[in-house]
């Protein structure tokens, strides 16, 4: 194994916990004196920085939102002055204003050596030609990977997005070894690769895709690796944290988080406090290095999974599985979180169902009651209401086990649960509350 | 060995929800298309059901419902030609069951010549050889066309 930065990268972990109170202890000082915003949050939720005596206590300190930083901008959370800035990101906010992110040099070089440790952790490194397809410009997946990719000494093309026959034109010619883009662009490229008559997995050198910036699935990586001979890698960051940041390494069991960069926490949405460890919760990230934009405790609004074991490749730094979903899309049946993704996850599992299926959620008798509607594949439909059953039970079952709570199943006619064009609106919730 | 083949029927079945309208979608479609239904039934479950049925054009009735996105499955089944009287039915069953031939499921219809019984065995020669050496009358698929 290589590491950008073994040292750090391999720090035992009560060496990396007391590294992180010392940031985190630091961190609280700093914005208690010098942000006018936290030092009126935490006064309003009672914490004084000498309340954080051990690293735990960061369960002390008030959390962070999106809307924090709308309510802000453009720059109203900043604790650099103007001219220490080096750069500005703007995301564009699907809800509302955009929210504005500035960054020191020494942000840039936090950000860039992130993903220096986190590409070199999945094999890439001086020989590498990386494409980097994400887009250049506001969005800050593009400069981000391209600073990057730069540190470890692979060669960039800065393609950014669109014009996709070049891009393949070019990755042939410049014999690209990487590309980083969003997954859904990366299949399109496998599509149009096919339409020129180029087949990206054997006409090309790419052999490592960076993917992020939107949800992707297992199912998909297996697609993407089977399809064009890559292995492929999930990527996480947001601009509020700086952008693209943390990566899988080669094992690809978990996306590592740079415990000297980041302090993880994942919670229950809705208590607050810690899940239980395999739990799933939404992501919470303190950074601890930050300087213009300073984030404690940011509740990001992803589902993830934190994972504390030692990875196979030896780095001791706290892992999260892949994105699971949205806060925005959780559901509470009886008291218990369920995620839509949990269900879709547990339904393709089973050969039996087809693809499309609907969620509705209700309230009878003051009981919440959770109802899925599958279609059944046509190939698995049987004359005879025995084998019906048993696909009912099975998918049952299967759900009962991933979800922790009882659902009903219900057998739809194929073509008779809605389509979507884009992101689909699985969830009707019928409860009045 | 006895020709069977001239008497498996194609039964359709067609998968549908357990919801009012379903039955007259199914059957407005195939009287659009002309399609005759000579018999049929439902099996239902919890939520959804099975409808069985014999056509006069099986495979026009297959098309037609599949084309408009329902499930549709063809089923091998048997019609026995009972006789219209007490013990016409124990005759029939008695030779199965004798023969260890398993009825899955049966439905019946009383016509103007005949009691029609409609099986689904789990062993479809068997059955036609069994019951046509004992004398036994069965319907050619001819005959439902």
């Amino acid at each position: 194994m290589v590491s950008w930065d073994p040292r750090i990268e391999e720090l035992p972990p009560a060496e990396l916990e007391r590294l992180q109170y010392k940031l985190l202890k630091t961190l609280v000082y700093r914005l208690y004196s010098f942000s006018p915003f936290y030092h009126q949050r935490m006064r309003d939720h009672g914490v004084h920085p000498d309340d954080i005596g051990e690293l735990a206590d960061v369960r002390k300190l008030p959390f962070m939102f999106k809307s924090d930083l709308r309510d802000n901008y453009p720059d109203r959370l900043f604790v650099a002055s103007q001219d220490e800035l080096v750069r500005y990101h703007v995301s564009s906010g699907t809800t509302g204003k955009p929210t504005v992110v500035g960054y020191t040099a020494r942000d840039i070089e936090a950000w860039t050596t992130s993903l220096a440790r986190a590409l070199t952790s999945c094999g890439l490194g001086r020989g590498d030609v990386m494409q980097v397809s994400y887009g250049y410009g506001l969005f800050t997946g593009g400069l981000g990977l391209h600073y990057g990719a730069e540190r470890i000494g692979a060669t960039v093309i800065p393609t950014s997005v669109g014009n996709t026959e070049r891009q393949i034109e070019l990755m042939q010619d410049l014999r690209a070894t990487a590309i980083a883009c969003t997954p859904s662009y990366l299949l399109h490229m496998g599509e149009a690769a096919e339409k020129m008559g180029v087949s990206i997995k054997n006409d090309t050198h790419l052999r490592t895709a960076i993917l992020g910036a939107e949800p992707w699935s297992e199912q998909m990586r297996n697609r993407i690796q089977d399809w064009l001979g890559v292995k492929a890698y999930d990527i996480y960051g947001t601009s509020e944290l700086y952008g693209p940041l943390f990566c899988e390494c080669s094992e690809q069991k978990g996306i590592h988080i740079w415990g000297d960069l980041a302090l993880v926490e994942v919670i229950d949405p809705h208590s607050e406090e810690a899940v239980a460890p395999g739990e799933r919760g939404e992501l919470t990230i303190t950074m601890l290095q930050k300087e213009a934009l300073p984030m404690i405790r940011f509740r990001i609004g992803d589902i993830t999974t934190l994972v504390t074991d030692t990875c196979p490749c030896g780095r001791t730094h706290p892992r999260i599985t892949r994105i699971q979903g949205r806060v925005d899309d959780m559901l509470i049946i009886r008291g218990i979180n369920v995620f839509p993704s949990q269900i879709e996850h547990a339904l393709m599992g089973i050969p039996q169902v087809g693809q499309h299926f609907q969620i509705v959620v209700d309230r009878q008798h003051e009981l919440d009651t959770l109802l899925i509607r599958v279609e059944v594949h046509p190939d698995a439909f049987s004359d005879r209401i025995t084998d019906l059953m048993k696909i009912k039970q099975l998918i049952t079952s299967r759900l009962r086990s991933a979800l922790n709570v009882a659902a009903d199943v219900e057998l739809a006619e194929p073509g008779s649960l809605p389509r979507f064009e884009g992101k689909a609106k699985r969830v009707v919730d019928r409860r009045k509350i | 060995m006895m020709e069977t083949k001239k008497f498996v029927i194609k039964q359709i079945s067609i998968f549908s929800e357990n919801r009012p309208g379903r039955l007259a979608a199914i059957s407005r479609a195939l009287e659009e298309d002309a399609i005759n239904i000579l018999a049929f039934t439902i099996a239902e479950a919890d939520g959804f059901g099975v409808v069985r049925a014999l056509v006069d054009h099986s495979e026009k009735a297959y098309e037609k419902l599949t084309s408009m996105g329902f499930m549709v499955h063809f089923t091998d089944v048997i019609a026995v030609r009972m006789k219209d009287e007490p013990g016409g039915l124990y005759e029939i069953a008695r030779i199965l069951g004798d023969s260890q031939v398993n009825i899955d499921y049966a439905y019946a219809y009383t016509g103007k010549d005949a009691a029609v019984l409609i099986l689904r065995v789990d062993n479809v020669d068997q059955a036609i050889q069994t019951l046509r050496s004992q004398g036994v009358m069965l319907m050619e698929s001819s005959f439902f066309q």
